[in-house]
């Protein structure tokens, strides 16, 4: 039996079977859970194909985290398919690479800034409140972070944002806490994701992340991350929340 | 296994469900970005429909190489050969 059994899980963010959101369902599945994924606008073309490759093809919702309508609609989308949710996969990030990212830090507008915050940050809250009429004691929020307790040469912005978010998620447990919600979010090493690929000057830690970690680093397995994201979901974890756990293959805890 | 041209009309298919596309302006010598105007949103659209459709497997570092049509079909045809 696996240990999300009988579990409704909600991930939103998958495009390709390159991303976090993809290995995490797979994973989900393959522990039981019914899973349920979104993504937004053209990628959702995308999105529906590559479902297909999944044990179970899942239902594909159509969510932006900007969109405040679609965020009222959810619960109700959901329910279309199932009727509450036990846990919640946060997997979405924007920055625009152009502006933004890469070097682009003393110079970058607000309204870009605005909008990577907006879908980066602000989305772990307005999702989890999304949900909140499908959630009940010991449902679980997981989102997915990038170390920001550092600066990180290219990740300029998207790295204020996941300050932000690491904030929000420890909010989020205070307020989520009281109903027996856990928030917690997995800090991943580097992925060859598609939005990774996008931060101009990200192949440097090609090699590098793995010569630092202690149980070294494939920039292009998902696994370790998705079976850490499952863990946190599952009944495992039931007294961590406004956590953060790292699954780098220790590069964080090493000096150099 | 299909043939250049069969590999090329059902690429010209997937082309033109995606990205609204005419069929008949998908030929060999067309550049996907140039002459097409496939955006890379599409293009990453237009390989995983083309993986389902003719089972191969199209990884990301060898996308920006498939500049052409031509290029893609030619890719396809030696996946499918291996
Ligand atoms: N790849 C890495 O190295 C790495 C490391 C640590 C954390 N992360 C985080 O993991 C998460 C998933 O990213 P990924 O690397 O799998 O890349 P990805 O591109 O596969 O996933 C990002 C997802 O966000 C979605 N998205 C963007 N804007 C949206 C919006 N307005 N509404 C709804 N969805 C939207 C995209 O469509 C996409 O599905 C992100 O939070 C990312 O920052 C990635």
């Amino acid at each position: 039996m696996g240990i999300l059994e009988g579990k409704r899980i909600l991930v939103a963010g998958v495009t390709l079977d390159t991303s976090i959101g993809f290995a995490t369902a797979k994973v989900a599945q393959e522990q039981g859970a019914t899973v349920l994924v979104s993504n937004f606008g053209r990628a959702l073309g995308i999105t529906r194909r590559i479902v297909k490759r999944l044990p179970t093809e899942p239902p594909v919702l159509d969510l932006d985290v900007t969109n405040a309508d679609h965020l009222a609609g959810l619960a109700a989308a959901v329910r279309g398919h199932v009727d509450g949710l036990d846990g919640v996969v946060h997997s979405i990030a924007y920055g625009n690479p152009e502006t933004i990212l890469g070097g682009k830090f003393l110079d970058g507008p607000w309204d870009d800034v605005s909008y990577a915050l907006h879908v980066s940050a602000y989305s772990l809250t307005s999702l989890a409140t999304a949900c909140l009429p499908l959630l009940g004691p010991g449902a679980s929020i997981v989102g997915m972070t990038f170390d920001a307790s550092v600066a990180w040469p290219g990740y300029d912005w998207m790295g204020v944002a996941k300050g932000a978010l690491e904030s929000c998620c420890r909010y989020l447990a205070r307020d989520l806490g009281p109903k027996g919600i856990r928030c917690n979010l997995v800090s991943a090493g580097a992925l060859n994701t598609l939005a990774a690929k996008a931060i101009p000057g990200f192949d440097r830690f090609e090699g590098e992340w793995g010569n630092r970690a202690p149980l070294g680093w494939d920039l292009n397995d998902l696994e370790p991350t998705a079976r850490t994201v499952v863990a946190l979901l599952s009944d495992f974890f039931p007294k961590t929340t406004g956590e953060i756990v790292h699954v780098d293959g220790g590069y964080h805890a090493m000096g150099a | 296994m299909a043939s250049t041209e069969e590999i090329r009309s059902g690429l010209a298919d997937i082309v033109n469900e995606v990205a609204g596309i005419p069929a008949d302006d998908v030929q060999l010598d067309k550049s996907f970005t140039d002459d097409l105007d496939v955006d890379s949103l599409s293009m990453v659209e237009v390989v995983v429909a083309a993986e389902e459709k003719f089972g191969v497997k199209i990884p990301d570092d060898e996308v920006k190489n498939l500049k052409t049509v031509g290029d893609a079909v030619a890719y396809i045809e030696n996946a499918q050969g291996s």
